[in-house]
């Protein structure tokens, strides 16, 4: 892995949209002239089960096709996971992880076993019944990432997200609205502390 | 930054199963016959959307099993459609006596394969021991590392088996590739369908006027000499391989050949392996350079016709190979790329051959790192300095043994 | 004795196994007959259930004056002597019959 490499990896629950967030990250982040991957884990699929799915940013192509076990972020859809799976495997003492959560970065960060200086937290869950009206984090946890990572362009993200979104509810223009307001607040809200 | 190698061409983000039926659509086939199959599913299901939404004008047939859907394939093939198909695993496995006949045939059906690992026990994910035990069926197979590969493999494949008269599969390595969304550059259908051009085959049964015979019984006087035909064909295949390449160069910009040689001028050191595991391998090379160590890659595109003359020759400067082998072969000797390779070199460089093992990895989707990789160039390393001897058995990376 | 007749090398075979159509009219397959169909034209009113059973396709037609499709005779060359022409013949009209074949 070359040092330039982002790696990503997103836990959540069959269903949570985990698979479609990586997608949507990828599809998004291309459309800023980097290189990407976006694989899921496939295990057991049903409703509720643990998942992960993952994401590789690069300026160069990226040839490997190894899993990713250190990655530099890792994004909790569902803070339930905390007690369910290992969510720092591999994050190491650099990595940052960011919780969908309504706890502050101090006291997830005591949960997870890491420094404060890793946790960023976000309510995404909160965020996304405000703005499309359902516990759907995935989306407004897609601003949150573009935010900590820090070199991505939120307005290309949110471009693209606008425009595949369009292609999917053409007849439901408040549900474009409200995800893309998501991802907006989110990325403004995720924070540190 | 992204760019296009095309001047027409555009940056796309697909899974190798996305890019396969986008490929499929393009090439607009007369048929299609197809039963899903993990994790090739999604190949022939967007594929019939786009029949479906009238984006293309192929007739799919759903057919109740993958006999079926290469028996289908075959009788369109007869009739004188340009056919496809696409399958995985099991399901290749049901059509295991069809693949002969569709090459004992001589038709230039098209597959769409993702490489599975076969039951028991039952497992969904990649190896390529699927299309491996398929590789003597008078088959043209051309593996591909990436989404990018699966899509021009595709385009090419329509052309190299019209024109060698064999039928040809495409693989991508499941859920690795079929199931991984990459950067990709997709071409626009105009230039896709002038490439691939018309298919107006010789004889077509469905031409009332100049009847024909196919599939009546061949006996000891005649059997041998169409076999001997079949063989035939799959060795001038090469040449038509190697020229549609050369097409596809000129009018798309990306390169293609029986294999990809990846540090290969001055290397001591090499591994042989085919799909995406190269990739994988390509960055452990890189690192491995920047140590100083002559690390190279041949990453085999098309493995049946085997260019066992022309990847002799290139091995041949090197000290010691592995070939990293995606499928075991239970017969108690090696793995079917070894034996491949170093069948060439035996017989084409004698005493000048390199040193070789056969690593077999990645059964069922099992994980291979870089450090796997890097592990078995270090063993290299000794052997290419005799300080280990080459191993006289097959190895295994990353499996459970004791 | 018959002389073999000279076998196409791989180089010069169709491919695929093809065979051209109609080849049938090259070989004679009739004469291991033990029976052999005997037509009476006078007697044969051409309904041609004879040409429709036959498996071998041994009845021979043409078109007469008026144009009409009628029976012309049994193609000795192909007709294997089943007898199927002879039993579908019309009993009222009986224009075939099965007489034993002399070798």
């Amino acid at each position: 892995m070359s040092a330039k490499m982002i790696e990503v990896r997103w836990h959540g629950r069959g269903g949570q949209g985990a698979k479609t967030a990586a997608l949507l990250f990828a599809q998004a982040v291309l459309t800023t002239g980097k290189y990407i991957q976006a694989f899921p884990e496939y295990g057991p699929e049903r409703m509720g089960a643990p998942v992960q799915s993952f994401n590789r940013v690069s300026d160069s192509p990226i040839t490997i096709h190894c899993s990713i076990t250190e990655p530099q972020f890792v994004v909790i859809l569902d803070p339930t996971l905390l007690d369910a799976v290992d969510v720092t495997e591999g994050v190491g003492t650099q990595g940052k992880v960011i919780v969908n959560t309504s706890f502050s970065a101090e006291e997830m960060a005591k949960k997870l076993g890491i420094a404060k200086e890793q946790v960023y937290v976000v309510n995404a869950s909160k965020i996304a019944e405000e703005t499309i009206g359902k516990n759907i984090p995935n989306t407004p946890m897609l601003g949150a990432l573009v935010k900590v990572i820090g070199n991505l362009d939120i307005n290309g993200v949110l471009n693209d997200t606008k425009a595949k979104l369009e292609v999917k509810f053409r007849s439901k223009p408040e549900v474009i609205e409200g995800n893309i307001a998501s991802i907006k607040r989110a990325y403004d809200e995720v924070k540190n502390s | 930054m992204v760019k296009t190698m095309f001047s027409k061409g555009k940056i796309v983000a697909k899974t190798g199963n996305e890019i396969m039926a986008e490929a499929m659509r393009q090439i607009a086939p007369d048929v299609v016959a197809a039963y899903p199959i993990t994790p090739a599913t999604e190949i022939v299901q967007i594929f019939s959307q786009f029949v479906a939404d009238g984006k293309v004008p192929t007739e799919f047939v759903a057919v109740e099993s993958e006999h079926s859907a290469m028996s289908a394939t075959i009788s369109a093939s007869v009739a004188g459609a340009r056919a496809m198909t696409g399958t995985s695993s099991q399901g290749f496995a049901l059509m295991w006596e069809m693949l002969y006949i569709a090459a004992g045939l001589r038709l230039p059906i098209v597959m769409a394969e993702v490489n599975r690992a076969l039951s028991a026990p039952i497992n969904i994910h990649g190896d390529q021991s699927d299309t491996m035990g398929a590789r003597d069926a008078g088959w043209i197979q051309i593996y591909s590392e990436n989404s990018q590969e699966a899509y021009d493999n595709m385009i090419q494949s329509v052309r190299i088996a019209e024109a060698a008269k064999l039928p040809a599969m495409v693989t991508t390595d499941g859920f690795i590739i079929s199931h991984c969304m990459e950067v990709a550059e997709v071409y626009p259908d105009a230039d896709v369908k002038e490439f691939v051009g018309e298919y107006k085959p010789e004889r077509a049964l469905l031409d009332y006027k100049r009847p024909f015979t196919l599939g009546a019984i061949d006996l000891q006087d005649y059997y041998f000499e169409h076999r001997y035909q079949l063989a035939q064909a799959m060795r001038d295949s090469k040449k038509i391989i190697l020229e549609v390449a050369d097409e596809f160069k000129k009018k798309f910009g990306r390169e293609y050949g029986f294999y990809e040689k990846y540090e290969m001028d001055d290397a001591e050191i090499a591994i042989v392996t085919i799909g995406s595991a190269a990739g994988t391998t390509k960055a452990v090379v890189d690192n491995l350079r920047a140590k100083g160590i002559k690390a190279g890659l041949i990453k085999i595109r098309v493995y049946r016709p085997f260019p066992a003359e022309e990847i002799a020759k290139d091995l041949s400067k090197v000290k010691a190979i592995a070939v990293l082998d995606r499928a075991d072969s239970c017969s108690a000797t090696f793995a079917p790329v070894y034996l491949d390779v170093v069948a060439a070199l035996y017989a084409n460089c004698g005493d000048k051959a390199p040193k070789a093992e056969n690593y077999v990895y990645g059964l069922g989707g099992r994980e291979i790192s870089l450090e796997h990789i890097e592990e078995v160039y270090m063993k290299l390393d000794a052997v290419a300095k005799g300080t280990k001897k080459a191993s006289t058995q097959v190895e295994y990376i990353n499996v459970r043994i004791k | 004795m018959k002389k073999e007749d000279k076998k196409l090398t791989a180089a010069e075979l169709p491919a695929g196994g093809l065979l051209e159509g109609g080849t049938a009219e090259n070989f004679k397959t009739g004469p291991w007959r033990s029976q052999r169909p005997v037509w009476n034209k006078d007697k044969c009113i051409s309904c041609l259930t004879c040409w429709i059973y036959c498996p071998d396709s041994a009845i021979k037609i043409a078109p007469d004056e008026k144009k009409t499709t009628v029976v012309t005779g049994i193609d000795y060359d192909h007709c294997k002597g089943c007898g199927i022409c002879a039993r579908e013949c019309p009993p009222k009209v009986a224009a075939i019959t099965m007489e034993e074949e002399k070798k």
